[in-house]
């Protein structure tokens, strides 16, 4: 394993460590689609480095660029139901979205 | 490279952390703007392409046109949850500290053994080959799911009928 690759893993665990602290800890719906948005970019980073690394740069390329539409799809929808959301309750905040409850 | 990890990195603490959604839409573009320039350096300039225009580009204008449609709290609001949102954001730059240190001291002993960066890579014009050749799956999953995308914003935004 090279050292590039090692520090590529290093850097992308962090992000995932960032990116999963953000959804469990904060309440904003606007802000856990920015977290989930740093774990598609660390995902996109070791994918990356293992295409260098591997030097399959093609197949890392094209794995990356259909990361990105998925991305752009979650964030699409997300969106949607985020908007949704805020319409029906006034706010994006997880503790007022209680309309389900019984 | 180290200084664009770094970069990354703190680009992400300041996504998560930073108060103001508009500023943490804007980190958020930073961060892929960085992400934009390794991928560059590490040859993979279809990849950097889309990243820089759809990730830094169409997502922030996204971002920013959703944070602008909502109302922005008040000044009370903002203070009575600024104690509770700091009481629960303290960890995360120890568990980042913590983790970069565990991170260093487990590769330190393998560094003799790591080669040094610089494989041999394939032929640039391979890559758009390997794309169109041999991913037309991935295609097809694309093409399915900007088309499920789209029907996904005609249903959440379709206006209700119901006086």
């Amino acid at each position: 394993m090279s050292l590039l690759f090692t520090l590529f893993l290093i850097g992308a665990s962090l992000l995932i460590a960032i990116g999963l602290y953000g959804i469990v800890v904060t309440r904003n719906l606007m802000r856990i689609l920015l977290s989930v948005e740093i774990l598609t970019k660390a995902v996109t980073l070791v994918m990356i480095g293992a295409g260098y690394e591997t030097g399959q740069m093609g197949v890392a390329q094209s794995f990356v660029i259909t990361i990105i539409v998925l991305e752009v799809m979650l964030l699409v929808i997300a969106t949607g139901i985020l908007f949704g959301a805020y319409k029906n309750n006034g706010s994006l905040m997880t503790d007022k979205l209680n309309n389900l409850k019984g | 490279m180290i200084l664009l990890l770094a970069g990354l990195v703190i680009s992400a603490l300041a996504v998560v952390m930073i108060r103001d959604l508009l500023k943490a839409a804007v980190s958020l573009a930073v961060l892929s703007a960085i992400l934009t320039v390794i991928l560059f350096l590490l040859k993979a300039p279809l990849a950097a392409a889309f990243e820089l225009s759809v990730c830094a580009g169409l997502i922030t204008v996204v971002f920013i046109s959703t944070i602008s449609m909502t109302k922005l709290r008040t000044k009370e609001e903002v203070a009575k949850h600024q104690v509770e949102r700091r009481r629960r954001f303290r960890l995360l730059p120890a568990i980042v500290v913590a983790m970069l240190c565990a991170g260093v001291a487990l590769m330190l002993p393998h560094l003799g053994q790591m080669i040094p960066a610089g494989v041999p890579q394939v032929a640039a014009a391979a890559d758009t080959a390997v794309f169109w050749n041999q991913r037309q799956a991935d295609l097809l999953g694309q093409i399915v799911m900007v088309l499920a995308g789209v029907l996904g914003v005609l249903i959440f935004f379709k206006e209700s009928d119901k006086p």
